[in-house]
């Protein structure tokens, strides 16, 4: 594990940095596939932009809410760079806020700007798994299997790189369904990619050490990962009910 | 052809549903199959690792003799610009909880520092809680210590809530953590 690097009197964060390459190679792929079907990717950076700004805005702001005594006993805290003055949930609901209204307001085709964002999300969810790599967390739980590795404590699955490796299935699953004719149904892209992004962590997490139990054991994330996976299914049998096949449109 | 395919769609959303919901219930966890708040590890959700360490003046202090009572531990180095930035605001908060049992243990990482520097940086800010040294860093080795500042947030059941890697870190973070911990939140 490299939670760190030290560099000179530099410290930097090696999951923080893992993140912002996959962001950056993931908006490459994005542009180029854009390009590609002859759409304009220009919007991609802005749509970025507004989201992170948003979201980090909004995270940090909800957290200030939270605890006013602490931020206003000291008010530079409120520009402080450290993530653990964020409030995650908040922060992905403003984004998701912020990135609805610039798609309404551009007038951007909502299914077909989704799919234009899901390499983005492919690649990302890659560089998350080598960011738990590399800061040890989302660890599995203890295994006496000869590939297990010690951590914290015990010879644990290697569950950071489980999640690699599905993030790398997921992705080359959607790089080749890119080319069929099921992706070009608007959303269908996004889509495959959200339910087997869910369908990935549902069978992952059954190997988590760290996993948030309800009360009769069973896993939250797998529970809100197969409410997800429904909800995407429901939406792509929905919206492919009535869609002709493409070669039915075509003649 | 079209109704077909339809009908294989339904029926594949739902046996994949199915399936995953069987693995659901199949994935339930045996207790103590998850090892977090067991074992001693530097990481949020275990124990704190243990250990006993003494002042320049001979004063020995154990991580476990504070066993009820909320722990930050802080990792520095005189040399260390954000270990200096940021101990200002941790002796602030120090001073605004400890009637209420916060503990600050902020180990000297000795073996990479001059002592005489790290007392007079203790004594020019007025650093009224222990400085602990780890003159062999065994303790910076324990805690897994790759870089300076590293403070751990440890509840008064001795579990890792919090890990802060790097700095410096502002007062408010300081305060929520200990608030927190005090309240019993995290």
């Amino acid at each position: 594990m490299f939670p760190t690097l030290q560099v000179g009197p530099l410290s930097i964060q090696v999951p923080g940095l893992v993140l912002l390459l996959g962001l950056w190679l993931g908006l490459t792929v994005s542009e180029r596939r854009s390009r590609q079907r002859g759409e304009n990717p220009n919007y991609l950076y802005t749509l970025l932009l507004i989201t992170l700004l948003a979201g980090f805005l909004g995270a940090r702001l909800s957290y200030a809410v939270t605890y006013p005594d602490a931020f206003s006993a000291n008010l530079l805290s409120l520009i402080s760079l450290n993530p653990g003055l964020l409030d995650l949930s908040a922060g992905i609901y403003i984004a998701a806020g912020a990135a609805t209204i610039f798609i309404y307001r551009k007038k951007l085709p909502l299914w077909s700007t989704l799919d234009s964002i899901t390499p983005i999300l492919a690649i990302l969810a890659i560089a998350l798994g080598v960011s738990h790599l590399a800061s040890g967390s989302a660890f599995g739980k203890p295994t006496g299997l000869p590939f297990g590795i010690q951590l914290w404590g015990a010879v644990r699955h290697p569950t950071q790189i489980y999640e690699i490796i599905l993030g790398c299935l997921v992705f080359t699953v959607i790089w080749l369904i890119d080319k069929t004719t099921w992706s070009q149904i608007p959303g269908n892209f996004f889509l495959t990619f959200i339910a087997l992004t869910a369908l990935s962590r549902l069978f992952l997490e059954a190997y988590r050490g760290d996993s948030f139990l309800f009360a009769n054991g069973i896993r939250s994330a797998q529970l809100y990962a197969w409410i997800l996976l429904a909800i995407c299914l429901l939406v792509i049998v929905v919206r492919n009910w009535k869609q002709p096949s493409t070669e039915e449109a075509a003649s | 052809m079209q109704f077909a395919k339809q009908k294989i769609l339904i029926g594949c959303s739902m046996l994949i549903l199915i399936l995953s919901a069987a693995w659901i219930w199949i994935s339930i966890p045996t207790p103590g199959s998850t090892t977090q708040g067991q074992i001693q590890a530097p990481q949020v959700g275990f124990a704190a690792p243990d250990f006993t360490l003494e002042t320049y003046e001979g004063q020995t202090y154990a991580l476990s003799e504070f066993r009820g009572k909320p722990v930050l531990v802080n990792f520095w180095a005189s040399w260390c610009p954000p270990c200096r930035s940021e101990m200002p605001a941790m002796q602030r908060v120090y001073e605004d909880f400890e009637e209420e049992g916060f503990i600050v243990l902020a180990i000297n990482s000795t073996n990479q520092d001059n002592i005489g520097e790290a007392l007079s940086f203790g004594q020019d800010r007025q650093l009224s809680f222990p400085i602990l040294l780890d003159r062999t860093g065994s303790v910076s080795s324990l805690y897994e210590i790759r870089s300076l500042p590293a403070s751990y947030f440890i509840d008064p059941e001795g579990i890792i809530q919090d890990v802060v890697i790097g700095g410096p870190m502002s007062e408010a973070l300081l305060r929520i953590r200990v608030e927190e911990m005090l309240e019993g939140k995290s």
